[in-house]
């Protein structure tokens, strides 16, 4: 077995970020998170608790979301990551539930809002909320300090019932 | 965190291997307790055997009377299984109430199960369900493997692999969660099977734990209504800011009563 590694000891690690093939090596330590926002600097994702409790580092990790703190960036090998940078379309055209945050007020401070964003579009990928109370219920795990929940489940309410058009 | 190495092992033969050679390395499933606990610097593994590689620790089987699901199943792939949502719907919907989507789209029943978190929610079932938890080594009934808080039958380098759920005639589950983690307060799951009644009660104590009154009573006469009225005693109970021994003693008859009336 391997002696104690050291701080020098890093991994190669193959990702696709927001739909770019990404080589990288990072140290076995390295948290999706930490990956994201110090190697790469994609600072939209955000580090709230660290913990896995508040969900504002919420990304997509092959289509399914995802607390970014509480994922080993080396166990994702040849996974797709798609943040809050990768949802616009081109030309920087917001995607839908962006523009509906926007119209809805969805947020005050902004600093959960990446996380929320994410957790909405996966919410609505997945096909199983529908109902207000469904929606709090599946958003349970993105937390607002601020409270603009109200008008988070209006911006949901509404891309769900762009969809169903 | 402290820093240590990664090995990627694709079978559980390599796994065990890894985590025999070495007391102070551990498994990483799901990651969902243990990257917290390492943040935490509550521990120093030397390296972790990452179990996401290996195929034979994945997905549901039915076998005649029983449901299989292997240790790096996760919360979600259980909650959406077809099997199991036939055969044990109680077990489906227990997984629909861990945590949130995001821990459920990562964290595995073998993870929870092998941690025995007392807020943990899986444990009532294996427990309720006379389970059986293999592991690389045995076989290992479920009354002899929860050992109290974060305590199990596990042994260092022993690798949890599947458990094996007998498909019970009726079970029911029913949690009050705290508001703000999710966590059980205290839950109760109850099962009628052929080898009798069981009721276990989760997160109101250090580990859980079968009511064996409300077992004889639903014994005799399964109805909420058999439970209703029996005391769970507060003594042993957890107690601390969310909520006292005799709230969750109080819980604990509220939760029996409804997962008879979720089993139906």
């Amino acid at each position: 077995m391997p002696d104690h590694p050291t701080g020098s000891d890093t991994l190669p690690l193959s990702l696709t970020v927001n739909g770019e093939a990404r080589q990288l090596r990072v140290a076995p330590w390295t948290t999706l998170l930490d990956l994201l926002r110090e190697d790469l600097g994609l600072i939209g994702t955000k580090k709230g608790c660290d913990h896995g409790q508040c969900g504002s580092c919420t990304v997509l990790l092959d289509g399914k979301r995802a607390n970014a703190c509480l994922v080993l960036a080396v166990v994702k090998e040849g996974s797709n990551v798609t943040t809050i940078e990768g949802l616009a379309g081109p030309g920087g055209a917001l995607h839908p539930m962006q523009a509906a945050f926007v119209e809805h007020d969805a947020f005050q401070c902004g600093y959960c809002t990446p996380g929320q964003i994410c957790s909405a579009v996966a919410l609505v990928e997945e096909g199983r909320a529908r109902t207000p109370d469904e929606i709090r219920e599946h958003m349970s795990g993105n937390i607002c300090r601020c409270g603009a929940y109200p008008n988070i489940v209006a911006a949901i309410e509404q891309v769900l019932a762009e969809n169903a058009r | 965190m402290y820093d240590f190495d990664y090995h990627k092992p694709s079978s559980v033969a390599d796994a065990v291997k890894l985590l025999s050679a070495d007391p102070d390395a551990r498994a990483i499933s799901g990651g969902q307790t243990l990257l917290p606990a390492l943040k935490h610097r509550l521990n120093r593994p030397t390296y972790l055997v990452d179990l996401s590689g290996i195929a034979e620790l994945r997905g549901v089987k039915r076998e005649g009377d029983k449901i299989t699901v292997g240790a790096m199943t996760r919360h979600i792939e259980v909650q959406n299984s077809p099997e199991v949502k036939s055969a044990i719907p109680a077990l489906a919907y227990m997984a629909t109430v861990i945590g949130d989507i995001q821990v459920r789209n990562r964290g595995t029943m073998g993870g929870s199960v092998a941690n025995n978190d007392p807020a943990a929610d899986y444990p009532s079932a294996v427990l309720g369900l006379g389970a059986t938890v293999v592991t690389d080594k045995r076989r290992i009934a479920a009354d002899d493997y929860f050992q109290g808080m974060f305590t199990t039958a596990l042994e260092p380098g022993e690798l949890l692999v599947a458990i094996e759920f007998p498909i019970p005639e009726k079970a029911g589950y029913a949690k009050m969660r705290n508001p703000a983690s999710r966590y059980v307060m205290a839950g109760v799951f109850v099962a009628k099977t052929k080898d009798g009644v069981r009721v276990v009660v989760n997160g109101a104590g250090p580990g859980v734990f079968r009511q064996t009154d409300m077992e004889q009573a639903l014994s005799a006469n399964w109805s909420p209504d058999a439970v209703a009225g029996i005391k769970q005693a507060s003594e042993g109970l957890n107690s601390d800011i969310h909520g006292s021994a005799e709230y969750r003693a109080h819980l604990v008859s509220v939760m029996a009563k409804r997962a008879v009336t979720d089993a139906g």
